[in-house]
């Protein structure tokens, strides 16, 4: 315990650093998986065949692609095709195109939740399709689609150490590292561990609060 | 100003409206009865938009309606709806859900949005529920906000779509009072209704349909009191005698 202590000291500004890069990932790909996902989702119940087969289609092939492979891809792939990302920008493209399929699927089901009369009610006062989605249909699925979109968040925050296979120094390369070259796994993985553990509890808790919120009504 | 000609709809392989001819004018009230399933609803929904037709015209005013284009929605500001089940925004309070129409469809500057919806509130005799979130008022308020939601747009005609059904009994008058009211201020209304007592005294005519076409329609004192077709007088002995 003593020695842990000791090397958690002399470890943690390091893994620190790591840390800083794991929100950065974790907050970059949550933002455009949102974007895209609400995307897939909107083209998904547009009513219009083209838009909502073309969503359908995206959303299994990025299903069926490996996070991993889909960083592969754009780190190694694309330099290529002649568009070079920065190991950051990549792990943040990739992860986000990852997780906006299940993004879309958890809006598509909140959306679809919503009484089909609350959508002829809006029609009857004369909106329009957008006007529906924006004043009717999607402040009501937001409280439907919170307590799985906290649990997607849980799920990047530590899927963003898949990152790491792209030279990302985030905290699991980074204990990677530390581990490699003083051998001492145990502290190293512990600390690890602990901090990907510390990072999650605000946001389990925020799950449970929107959990409480979405039961209310 | 509502026309109807020769409206024919299928849903599948089941027509529910087999030539429909009809026409409502400037202030009047007419009442639809008949049977469930007889395909009531589904005119007031295709007068409204909220479903196609296959065949026939529907004319508002002059402008045929056609639930894909765009000129639906100036149709929808002009005939308003009221719907069995309120269909309330549940989200916003009674009085957001009344200025929610003429703010973002109708562009009403937001002070004199909530003056009218007040006003109208105040009207249907809710005034002091305009802060109540729809699932915290009974049934009739719910359907009140809903007519006061229905009139903030302005309408030339309102479609009620069994504005009463879903009401426990006791709730059923101060709906259908606010309906009459409604009909004295010269409103054009088409009501699709259960409400025997209210056909009665309130509409102008009434049209009876059954099967998907119109089996006799008339004026509603003659078609309530003396109906002419076997199946009328069938229908009317079972509503107005279940036991």
């Amino acid at each position: 315990m003593q020695s842990f202590l000791r090397d958690a000291g002399e470890f943690l500004p390091i893994l620190m650093q790591g840390v800083a890069l794991t929100i950065i990932v974790t907050i970059g790909s949550l933002v455009l998986s949102t974007l895209l996902g609400l995307i897939w989702a909107l083209m998904r119940v547009s009513g219009v065949r083209a838009l909502s087969a073309t969503s359908a289609g995206l959303i299994n092939v990025i299903r069926g692609i490996p996070i991993i492979v889909l960083l592969f891809y754009l780190y190694f792939v694309m330099p290529d095709l002649g568009i070079a990302l920065t190991a950051l920008q990549a792990a943040i493209i990739g992860l986000g195109i990852a997780y906006s399929a299940y993004q879309a699927e958890n809006f598509r089901a909140g959306i679809e939740a919503i009484d089909k009369g609350q959508i002829e009610a809006a029609h009857s006062i004369g909106m329009g399709w957008w006007l529906t989605m924006r004043r009717v249909i999607l402040p009501q699925a937001v409280r439907i689609v919170l307590p799985p979109y906290g649990n997607v968040m849980i799920m990047m925050l530590k899927d963003s150490s898949q990152a790491s296979t792209i030279t990302v120094a985030e905290l699991a390369l980074q204990g990677k590292l530390i581990a490699s070259s003083t051998f001492k796994n145990t502290s190293v993985f512990t600390l690890v561990a602990l901090m990907y553990l510390t990072m999650s509890i605000p946001l389990i808790l925020l799950v449970r609060h929107f959990e409480k919120k979405a039961n209310q009504r | 100003m509502i026309k109807l000609d020769d409206v024919h709809k299928s849903f599948g392989h089941v027509e529910v409206l087999k030539g429909i001819t009809a026409s409502v004018q400037k202030g009047e009230v007419v009442c639809i009865i008949g049977p469930s399933g007889s395909g009531k609803s589904t005119i007031l929904r295709c007068i409204n938009g909220l479903e196609s037709y296959d065949r026939g015209d529907i004319l508002v005013e002059g402008a045929r309606v056609d639930r894909n284009a765009r000129a639906i929605v100036a149709i929808r500001t002009q005939v308003s709806m009221v719907f069995q089940r309120f269909n309330l925004f549940p989200h916003r309070t009674a009085l957001e859900n009344v200025i929610e129409g003429p703010i973002f469809v109708k562009k009403v500057p937001r002070a004199a949005a909530i003056e009218r919806g007040r006003a109208l509130l105040t009207q249907v005799g809710l005034a002091d529920k305009a802060q109540v979130h729809p699932p915290q008022l009974s049934g009739g308020q719910q359907q009140r906000v809903a007519i006061a939601r229905a009139l903030a747009m302005e309408p030339k005609a309102i479609l009620f779509d069994e504005p009463t059904s879903a009401l426990d009994p006791e709730l059923v008058g101060d709906v259908l009072s606010v309906m009459r009211k409604l009909a004295d201020d010269g409103m054009t209304m088409v009501v699709v209704t259960h409400e025997m007592g209210f056909a009665r005294d309130v509409a102008d005519r009434v049209l009876f349909i059954d099967g998907g076409i119109i089996v006799e329609q008339g004026a509603a004192k003659a078609v309530l009191n003396q109906p002419q077709h076997p199946r009328t007088q069938d229908f009317l002995r079972r509503v107005l005698h279940p036991m």
